[in-house]
């Protein structure tokens, strides 16, 4: 279970980006996280994992503070709690599976990965891993020879290279065409429903939350406008989030 | 808008136009600007005669022969007959008109079958058999030449002589002795700047991380944990140095026996490597218990000393296999010399590296304490625990920064150099703390970046030129005093260049790797490395090219290399010498510019 209590963040130059967010996700579930461009779905994810620093509010999980942790604690938090992201965030230069591997540097004795030493347990997980998105021919290319929807793949396998008990997707399938996007949308929900990892995803289009998500919560400008089923979302619940101005297509 | 009126705009164009009038006048006062040394005759031969000098660099020479050819000449005519004999006219021969002259007349001198396009001198030679030069001869491509010159003041009843030297060139060319002075010092040139690269690379890496900003913003620690960092380091670093020195001691023992020194050599690898491997295990899925941790950082100070050990007497190997190297290798000698002197950096490096490392060691773990206390105690305890280490760290600092100012300026008096500095160190800690919130961080990251990035800018105003001079006093005068100065320079200058890079890689993939779990350190080889590669090597390249120009000219201040030569013959007037340094350096100069462009096309 993940609970977020109260949840503010400012960022520098009092701009607000969270505004009181409070939410639970169940274990197991694939939450959605909608709203406009700058309602703060990115600084929820990040806040998540504390990429960002929470200004105040608490994040609990299973019991766990997360925003109390050490720094130490919160490695053995991170390596828990996959992330995907919108532009792939692959390190270009480095081949497909030293990506991936990357994925494993939380549990690795960090002085044996200075020099790009991994266990080789590991390494057949990588490869195996990339088996499931199915990309293992790839594993010794260069990430940035791979199109776009490869290199989201990598991502994901970065990811479930983790084990994860939580996936935070933001906005995964934002820069790829809708064909892709399915393809992808579908090994996160391959993940949650076999795995039974927990899935937080920012999404865009409104199709996909009926798709995929379980449950969905909504932000605009920072606040929690709505939270509950995909099929709550009716036309004035959706001006409510889109502004008034929003249509609704498809 | 509105546009300006016509005159208004030209009053400004004729009061720009003025200003830049009088901006250029000054100029021209200021720096003498002088129009009448130029056009000055006597400036001008000189400049002639250098231009002509340089234009014909000292490189080549050939073997010279000496043919003289003599005239006989009555000064003045006698009274008698001229009885002259016949020239032989089979091999060179002179005619001279008149055949006799009183002192100061002019006579015409004229040469047949001369070897063709060659010069040298016209003689006098009187009685006494000196040689009075009058003048100097050239002859045509058909070996003639005619040349009028005028008869010095020594009469004489006897015949006398006017001789003509020519020289011929004989042989293959050689190589001058200049060529050769030349060439050795433009290879010590080359490999000046070579192992200043090297150097200054090696340490511009590490440095650049801490210059970049991106990098260490995000470094904040609450005050707890900076205070006892701060108390740890000099700690650390004095056990480093110790533990460095028993170890040394101990090792004295083996090194008399090269068995012994040999069996603790493998015996220090193998206690150094199975504990260190025990105590870092490849994978950490389950968090340590209390007892497990402090049972690894038992092994891993065992680690430590046996690893000290292992490098101790590894450098006496290494010293001593180099110096049997170099008696034995006769002409390969030097790679000898080279080895024993790697072993004796190494020796040097130890301390260094044991210092570094017991500062680092003791100062993190503290940093975690203070965390630690931070965290778990609360209330009135943790304020008072965060005060007296604040105080403390403060006092410390103080002090440490006393004792630097008393070394340079030789105070010497202990209230003003240490208790002074250390109350008010403690005060401000104290202050500090009593300021800061519980939960407050401090930047430590910024603060390290403006500290490594003011010293930074600081040692690259300072030109290598200068920065010579003082480590000429230190190594003296040679390529080693330049090797320093120019790699110090280039820390500077690359760890500046570096970490612009650094600053201005994807955020992205460290957004990823850091999401990971991994630590900074695994996060800046995974994410930052990789994107770096490129342009490190790049600007590594430039720098290279730079540091050979640099090397050319760091010898004017005594820093070795080609321009110790060629400042020397500068101020010699040998400017043919000088001609041929200043051709090896265009050369070089060149040939380097080519490579390191090609070289940087290839790997970027």
């Amino acid at each position: 279970m993940l609970t977020v209590n109260n949840l503010t963040k400012i960022y520098d130059g009092n701009v607000l980006a969270l505004d009181d967010v409070s939410f639970q996700a169940k274990d197991g579930e694939f939450l959605a996280i909608i709203g406009l461009s700058g309602s703060g779905k990115s600084t929820l994810l990040r806040c998540i994992n504390r990429l960002i620093e929470p200004t105040s509010g608490q994040i609990l999980w299973d019991g766990r503070d997360i925003t109390a942790a050490s720094s130490e604690e919160l490695r053995t938090i991170r390596r828990k709690i996959g992330m995907v992201f919108q532009h792939f965030n692959l390190v270009h230069r480095s081949s497909v599976l030293t990506n991936v591997l990357a994925g494993r540097l939380g549990y690795v004795n960090p002085a044996m990965s200075l020099i790009n030493r991994f266990p080789k347990e590991d390494i057949d997980k990588a490869i195996k891993q990339l088996e499931r998105v199915g990309i293992a021919d790839k594993a010794h290319q260069r990430a940035d020879e791979l199109s776009g929807g490869q290199q989201q793949r990598v991502g994901v396998a970065r990811a479930l290279i983790q084990d994860p008990e939580i996936i935070l997707a933001d906005e995964p399938v934002a820069s790829l065409d809708p064909v892709l996007a399915h393809s992808i949308m579908r090994y996160l929900e391959l993940i949650n429903k076999e795995d039974g990892v927990t899935v937080l995803c920012s999404l865009h289009f409104l199709d996909l939350v009926h798709r995929y998500a379980h449950r969905v919560v909504a932000l605009n400008e920072g606040k929690l406008v709505f939270e509950g089923l995909p099929e709550e979302i009716d036309d004035d619940m959706f001006k409510e989030i889109y502004g008034q101005e929003a249509e609704r297509v498809g | 808008m509105k546009k300006p009126s016509n005159l208004w705009r030209s009053i400004t164009l004729g009061l720009a136009v003025l200003a830049g009038l009088i901006v250029y006048a000054y100029g021209f006062q200021v720096t003498k600007v002088s129009l009448e040394e130029t056009r000055s005759p006597r400036r001008q031969t000189q400049l002639i005669r250098i231009i002509r000098a340089i234009a014909q660099p000292d490189i080549l020479e050939y073997q010279k022969q000496e043919f003289e050819v003599n005239a006989p000449i009555y000064v003045p005519c006698p009274s008698g007959d001229l009885n002259l004999p016949e020239p032989d006219r089979s091999g060179p021969y002179m005619v001279i008109t008149p055949p006799c002259a009183d002192p100061h007349a002019e006579i015409n001198v004229e040469g047949f079958n001369f070897e063709p396009n060659t010069e040298g001198p016209i003689f006098f030679i009187p009685p006494s058999d000196v040689r009075l030069q009058m003048g100097n001869i050239q002859t045509d491509s058909s070996g003639h030449f005619t040349v009028t010159v005028t008869l010095p003041k020594r009469p004489s009843e006897e015949l006398q002589h006017v001789l003509v030297i020519t020289r011929r060139n004989v042989g293959a060319p050689y190589f001058t002795q200049t060529a050769k002075d030349t060439w050795d010092k433009i290879i010590e040139t080359v490999f000046l700047a070579l192992l200043a690269t090297t150097i200054g690379t090696a340490l511009a890496i590490p440095v650049s991380f801490f210059a970049a900003r991106n990098l260490m913003r995000d470094v904040r620690s609450p005050l707890a944990s900076i205070s006892l960092s701060i108390l740890a380091w000099p700690a650390g670093l004095l056990i480093g140095v110790q533990a460095t020195r028993l170890v040394t001691n101990f090792s004295h023992m083996l090194t008399d026996n090269v068995a012994l020194s040999v069996g603790g050599l493998f015996a220090g690898f193998l206690v150094a490597w199975f504990p260190a491997r025990w105590a870092l295990p490849q994978a950490e899925i389950q968090r340590p218990s209390t007892l497990m941790r402090l049972a690894r950082l038992l092994a891993l100070l065992i680690a430590a000393f046996s690893t000290i050990l292992f490098l101790i007497l590894f450098s006496n190997l290494i010293v001593s296999l180099g110096n049997v190297l170099a008696a034995h290798l006769s002409i390969f000698g030097f790679v000898g010399t080279f080895v024993s002197d790697l072993g004796e950096i190494l020796s040097m490096v130890v301390v260094l590296i044991a210092a570094a490392a017991g500062g680092g060691a003791l100062s993190s773990t503290a940093g975690r304490i203070g965390q630690f206390l931070n965290m778990r105690v609360s209330g009135a305890t943790n304020r008072i625990i965060s005060l007296i280490l604040a105080g403390l760290a403060g006092a410390t600092m103080l002090a440490i920064i006393g004792a630097v100012i008393n070394w340079l300026y030789q105070i010497d008096n202990p209230i003003k150099t240490l208790w002074i500095p250390a109350g008010v160190g403690a005060v401000l800690g104290v202050i500090l703390s009593s300021r800061a919130k519980e939960a407050d961080t401090l930047p430590v990251g910024l603060s390290i970046y403006f500290i490594v990035r003011t010293i930074l800018n600081s040692l690259r105003s300072i030109e290598p030129l200068i920065m010579v001079i003082v480590f000429a006093v230190w190594v003296g005068i040679g390529p080693f005093a330049g090797v320093l100065a120019l790699s110090l320079h280039t820390i500077a200058a690359l760890s500046k260049l570096y970490s612009e890079q650094v600053e201005s890689i994807l955020s992205g993939p460290l957004e990823a790797v850091t999401a990971t779990g991994a630590t900074r350190l695994q996060t800046i080889i995974y994410a930052v490395v990789p994107q770096i590669v490129p342009p490190y090597i790049s600007f590594t390249m430039y720098r290279w090219d730079i540091n050979v120009r640099m090397s050319t000219i760091i010898g004017f201040a005594g820093g070795g290399g080609i321009g110790f030569l060629l400042q020397q013959n500068i101020n010699l007037l040998n400017y043919r010498a000088a001609s041929a340094q200043m051709v090896a350096i265009a050369i070089v100069v060149a040939s380097m510019d080519y490579l390191s462009s090609k070289m940087r096309e290839r790997v970027v």
